[in-house]
Order: C-alpha cells, then structure tokens, then sequence
C-alpha cells in the first residue's frame, strides 16, 4: 500500500511538471516526457508489481489531457512498459543503459504513432521536418532527463523495493 | 632672628625668586615657555589616549565581530525577502499590466462578451499545439469559442471539462483560419504548423500582398468572428506556375509567453460541415 502511495504521489507530481514546465521547455519543436521516463525507471525494477495497470492508467490519463487520443498514449506507454519489464530481466546488470533503450524505445513508439495518426486523420505533415524538428530534439530531451533523473529515481526505487535478503 | 644665618639667607633668595618669576610670568614673559610645555602636556596625553583606546579596542573587538556577523547576517536575511518581495512584486505588476491590457480590449470591443483564463498548462504531446486554460463549463464555456487576448487571436476552445478547458492555438497544425488581408481585402487561409509556424495559404495570384499587410479574421465558415487581428505577413512567395499565392505571418500574440486569455462566450460558432456536399453513391 506504501508503494502504491508513493507512486500515485510520484506520477501526480509528475504529471503536474508536465503540463505546467516541462512542455514548456522545448528544444526545436520537441519536448520531453517526464511521465514516461519515470514509468520506464520504476518498471525496470524486476521487484516492481503492476507496472502494465499503472501504465494504462497513465496513458489514459494523459490522453485524455492531451489532445492526442487516449489510446495512443495508453498504446505506446503500455508497449514502453512491457519493453522495460522484458529487459528488467536481461539486461539488469545495466539499469541505466536499460532505461536509455527503454526511453529511446518509448519516444519513437509514442511519437511514430501520434505521427501516423495526425497524417491519416488530421493533417498533412512532413516526415523529414517531423523527424529533425520533433522527434530528434524530443528523444535528445528525454534522454537527457532519463540520465539526470536515473540517480534520484534509483534511490526511491531502492526504498520502495527492497532487496529481501 | 639672624638675618644673616645661610638658612634665612636661602629662605630669602627663594622667596625672591619666587616672586620675581612671578611677576615675570604675569608680565607675560613665559608666554613661549607655556605654549611649549602645554603642547608637549597635549602631545602626551593624546599619544597615551590613542594607545589606551587601540587597547581597548583590542580587547573589545572579538564580541563585536559576532554581533556584526550576527547583525549582517539578519541584514543579509532581510535583504534577501525583500528581494524576494520585489521580484514577487514585479510578477504582480506585469500580470497587472496584462490583465489591464485585457481589459481595454474588452472594453475597446464591447459587441462580445468575456470571460478571463489563465493558462495552466500545455499540451504534454510536442505534436499538438494546445493550452490548458482554469475554466470550464461552471463557467459557461463551450467547445468552438474563440480566444483572444488584447494582441489578437489565441485560437478556439476544443474541450471543455467542469473547472477547465483545452484550447486549439492557431499554431496547431490541424488549424485553418479564413483571414482577411487588410490592404488588399483579399480572403486567404492561415494554417498552422508542426512546428508553429504560421502561414498564409489561397491567396489569389493577382492579389497584391506585401509584407507587413495587416492580418484579421474574415468570418467566413463562421468559426471566428470577424475582425480579430492575427498578425502580419513577413514574405511573400508568388510563382507563376501555382493556383496560389503563400506567405509566412508573424503572430501578433507571443504563444511562447501565454499567461491570460480572454474567453468569447457569446459567439456561436456555426457548423457548417451539413451544408458541405458528401460524394453521391
């Protein structure tokens, strides 16, 4: 119950950074996904329970903010999700480099999807000008707040899952 | 008495001196002698005054440093709430100076009814050019109505909940907003881009279009009111070969930096998409 606290405290907060700063803080037209990123660090914990709900519900959570429908987001955090959960246990002795493939991972599902969506049921877009302008600076950002995020959230990781020795 | 006893002889000669130094001193003649001694007296007691002093402070010193650094300390603390009151007092002014600027339009355009948002957030997905505004349907907002600010045209409202609303920027990518140039009066279409960048697109060929012709909403398609300032043309491309003429705009209103928008609440958009014709069987 404490772990569910915690995290229903963390991706409020998070969620609230979102919208309020982060999405304003752009690099060319991209901007970063807190949300995401720190979905992706708690799920590459192998002791981590329930990542797959918590994913839903936050993409739908975020897709019902955003003008993006509900189901891309639940879609590609859902995916994003499942990715780290396989490498939790593959690629473990590793985390950061984990969480970077699963960040990296996670943008272009998110992104390629809303793309494909917007060309086939909104608006005509560029794939080159959507790549360099959008996707790149999008995934740099990410990555770049997965790196400085990854020591904080390694140690609430640590105190939420203990090792059971 | 034996005057001539070497004591009384002594007494005498003291008693002589005495009196002859001071008639001589009343005569004034140990003026320099004076001026001399008692400079000399000064000089001493000024140079055992300073080093008595020096002493003191020596000795005093240390206790005063703490209650100086102590006392610097409560300034430096006072300095800094202050600062921080100043600058609170800054962001006070210049939301003032945005909600009069508001408030003059509204009062410049009184056909149209208003209601005042912050804006409180943004778009989480870079593909989509929206805002997130702190009022909703309790406040009488509907999907379709336009926003403004005193600079010019925000966008529309696209979804509204109880207490807060998302609003299409016209720098969205999906936006088209028939606009009118004002030198020309010639109809065209401004589009939105992924980027947020504006543009100006159907401008007929042998329209005149200039940069820096003003931009305002034409009306048509009934999904702006008439009127409202956009922005203006920076460049314009014009090739012999194409149906139309395009331009890229400068908004007038600085999306990067949205705090208040007004809210027109008795425009009725009209939805024109049953007078469209749909492709027969």
């Amino acid at each position: 119950m404490r772990t569910f606290f915690t995290l229903l405290i963390l991706f409020a907060a998070a969620i609230s950074l979102q919208l309020s700063v982060i999405s304003r803080i752009q690099l060319l037209s991209g901007n970063a996904d807190l949300v995401f990123v720190i979905l992706a660090a708690v799920s590459l914990q192998e002791r981590a329970r329930s990542m797959l709900w918590w994913s839903i519900g936050l993409g739908w959570l975020m897709g019902n903010i955003s003008a993006t429908p509900w189901y891309i987001f639940v879609g590609a955090y859902l995916l994003g999700t499942a990715i780290a959960r396989l490498l939790a246990r593959r690629v473990w002795q590793a985390p950061l480099l984990a969480l970077l493939s699963v960040t990296l991972v996670g943008v272009f599902l998110l992104h390629g999807l809303t793309f494909v969506y917007r060309v086939l049921f909104e608006t005509a877009l560029s794939f080159t000008e959507v790549f360099s302008q959008v996707i790149l600076p999008s995934l740099l950002l990410n990555l770049l707040i997965a790196i400085v995020l990854y020591p904080l959230l390694r140690d609430l990781i640590e105190r939420l899952y203990p090792l059971e020795v | 008495m034996k005057i001539n006893s070497p004591r009384s002889l002594q007494r005498i000669v003291i008693s002589l001196v005495v009196i002859g130094l001071i008639a001589l001193a009343l005569g004034g003649y140990f003026q320099p002698v004076n001026t001399l001694f008692q400079r000399l007296t000064v000089d001493i007691q000024t140079w055992f005054s300073n080093r008595y002093l020096a002493l003191v402070d020596f000795l005093t010193v240390p206790r005063d440093v703490v209650s100086l650094r102590q006392r610097n300390a409560e300034l430096e603390a006072e300095v800094a709430q202050l600062q921080t009151e100043v600058i609170t007092l800054q962001q006070k002014v210049a939301d003032v100076e945005i909600l009069s600027a508001l408030l003059e339009f509204a009062r410049a355009n009184p056909q149209y009814s208003y209601t005042g948002a912050t804006v409180i957030g943004r778009d989480p997905s870079p593909f989509y050019r929206y805002v997130i505004v702190d009022v909703g349907s309790n406040n009488g907002i509907l999907p379709g109505m336009p926003v403004v600010t005193n600079r010019g045209l925000v966008g529309r409202v696209d979804a509204v909940i109880a207490e807060a609303a998302r609003v299409q920027l016209i720098t969205d990518s999906a936006s088209a907003v028939n606009v009118r140039l004002q030198a020309s009066n010639t109809e065209a279409m401004l589009l939105g881009s992924v980027t947020g960048d504006l543009s100006l697109d159907m401008i007929p060929q042998d329209a005149t279009v200039q940069p820096g012709d003003i931009i305002l909403t034409s009306g048509l398609g009934g999904v702006y009111p008439p009127n409202l300032l956009v922005g203006q043309v920076v460049s314009v491309r014009k090739l012999e070969y194409e149906l139309f003429q395009q331009a890229s705009v400068q908004p007038n209103v600085d999306f990067s930096r949205l705090q208040f928008v007004l809210i027109i609440t008795d425009f009725k958009p009209v939805d024109i998409a049953p007078l469209i014709p749909t492709p027969g069987p």
